[in-house]
């Protein structure tokens, strides 16, 4: 690739201060080149620092040595081209499915859209979910798995630049879970979006990506290894339960998390 | 073994039938002690003419609940004028919690009536003194109330306020006052109820028309059935003046509307 980094994370360290003069080095010199369209993920054992390294892109936290630029730019704060999907869906319970959306479309496009565009922009990011005939429900009327489709249609609507999404299906069943990942690689092909989604799932992690980041464990945790996953898409769950390169992915990772870099404790 | 059935009308009579045997009892130990029936019948007398005005000291029972009230909703509404926003400044910034929590600890505690002599030195006027003496009551819990509602706003509501880029107005308007709301409500149903228990020694000590005066003047009339119709007319209105407020917090309550 000649381009040059859509995302770059250039020897980022984050260091969290405890008190009493004591610190964490939660990363250390983490360096890391994303491009546009990609869909990157980033696994690692819990408590490696897999949140912090997206809070820090998403500019929630901020960043004890070195850089991040999107597209040249300097992020120093939350911004709606960095749009996040949290674990726990962070939808606000007293709007509807609908409102939520609304809510975040109002705020980032309000000034470009009429009324009636507003309305079809919003309807149109529901559709994309499947959730028409769930969208004047509230989050607590809904189930979880849907919670988090709604979550990813506000998410988009905003058309933000780069996806960040921290373990979006963790808390979902698997059957729920093979469905929004569907639901995913669908969407992404259809608008093109940069994502990264962090996972501690190896199966999702293959299915999903164009990229594995497979980070070591902590303190001063770093990217131990990348993993390109050199899979067509569109991609099918059946069909790649035997594909030889999807095997071969599995195997790296594996290899990584439970050799390499085992945890005992888990 | 527990019985389910409850019977919510039949019980509390019998539990009168018990309490008016007692009161009956007390009236023949105590001479000049109003009986049950006494007060049944003076109580007709004082609901059948509730707002004649014999000017100042003589005047009907409405008119004595009427300002009372007046004064609880003017202390009431001025405490929530002030303490709203007081409490959403002490919960979204560690320096004013900082600042003003040593004083609303010290403040806290004190009895509202500690303040009377003072606030009638100051106003000259029994009206504005009891009002601020209902002021002083009922801010605490709104302020506190408030500044714990903001307080318990998720990380994750903020988090989204933040990528979206609200402005501070927008992020107290969509994300803090949805969740506080409830809370200040609640703040709001604790200081009504206080305020109710607080006019009536407030009034017996500044005198003029109110429910509390009148009750402390008719005990300088040896008028006995009138003190325990005060008492239970304060009871009634106390208890309405809750359930209103119950009802207007649930209104306001997101998750009681189906949207847990
Ligand atoms: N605010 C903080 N203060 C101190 N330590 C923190 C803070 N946030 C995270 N950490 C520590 O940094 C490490 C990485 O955390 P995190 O990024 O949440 O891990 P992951 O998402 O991979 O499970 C953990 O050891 C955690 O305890
Ligand atoms: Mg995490």
């Amino acid at each position: 690739m000649s381009a040059k980094p859509f995302l770059k994370i250039d020897h980022v360290d984050k260091i969290f201060p405890l008190g009493g003069g004591k610190e964490y080095v939660a990363l250390r010199d983490v360096q890391l080149d994303i491009r546009q369209n990609e869909i990157v993920s980033i696994i690692g054992h819990s408590g490696c620092g897999k949140s912090t390294i997206l809070n820090l892109i998403a500019g929630l936290d901020s960043i004890t040595n070195g850089t991040i630029l999107l597209e040249d730019k300097h992020i120093l704060a939350p911004g709606p081209e960095r749009a996040v999907v949290f674990q726990n869906h962070s939808l606000l319970p007293w709007l509807s499915a609908y409102q939520n959306i609304e809510m975040a479309v109002k705020k980032v496009l309000g000034e470009e859209l009429s009324n009636s565009e507003i309305r079809d922009h919003v309807m149109k990011y529901i559709q994309m979910v499947n959730l028409d005939h769930a969208k004047d429900k509230y989050p607590g009327e809904i189930s979880g798995g849907m919670k988090q489709r709604v979550g990813i249609a506000r998410a988009l609507s905003i058309q933000p630049k780069v996806l960040l999404m921290d373990e979006p299906f963790g808390a979902l069943d698997s059957l729920t879970r093979a469905n929004l990942q569907d639901h995913l690689m669908r969407i992404q092909m259809q608008t093109g979006n940069t994502v990264i989604i962090i996972t501690h799932d190896v199966d999702e992690a293959v299915l999903l990506s164009d990229r594995v980041i497979m980070m070591t464990n902590g303190p001063e945790a770093t990217i131990g290894e990348i993993l390109e996953v050199n899979l067509p898409r569109p991609r099918n769950r059946l069909e790649l339960q035997h594909n030889p390169e999807y095997l071969r992915c599995r195997e790296a990772i594996i290899e990584f998390l439970y050799s390499k870099f085992a945890k005992e404790d888990e | 073994m527990v019985s389910k059935y409850v019977n919510p009308v039949l019980l509390p009579l019998l539990l009168l039938g018990v309490i008016i045997a007692l009161w009956s009892y007390i009236a023949v130990l105590i001479p000049g002690f109003p009986t049950p029936g006494e007060v049944w019948s003076e109580l007709l007398v004082v609901l059948s003419d509730p707002i004649y005005d014999n000017g100042a000291g003589d005047q009907g029972i409405a008119l004595q609940l009427g300002n009372s009230l007046a004064r609880v909703f003017g202390g009431f509404a001025l405490a929530i004028a002030v303490g709203v926003p007081a409490g959403l400044l002490i919960g979204m910034s560690k320096n004013a919690y900082a600042a003003m929590n040593p004083y609303i600890q010290i403040l806290k505690p004190v009895s509202p009536l500690a303040w009377l002599p003072l606030a009638l030195f100051v106003f000259k006027e029994v009206n504005t003194t009891a009002i601020f003496v209902i002021f002083v009551t009922s801010i605490w819990p709104i302020i506190i109330n408030t500044a714990l509602g903001v307080r318990s706003v998720s990380e994750d509501y903020l988090n989204v306020a933040k990528v979206l880029q609200l402005s501070p107005f927008e992020r107290v308007f969509q994300i803090i006052l949805p969740v506080a709301v409830p809370f200040i409500f609640t703040g709001m149903r604790l200081s009504l109820g206080i305020a109710w228990l607080v006019i009536v020694a407030a009034e017996m000590l500044t005198g003029g028309v109110g429910i509390g005066f009148w009750i402390w003047d008719e005990y300088n009339n040896l008028n006995y059935s009138h003190i325990i119709i005060g008492i239970i007319l304060i009871g009634v209105i106390g208890y309405i003046l809750d359930a209103l407020m119950g009802l207007i917090a649930d209104f306001f309550d997101y998750r009681k509307r189906g949207r847990v």
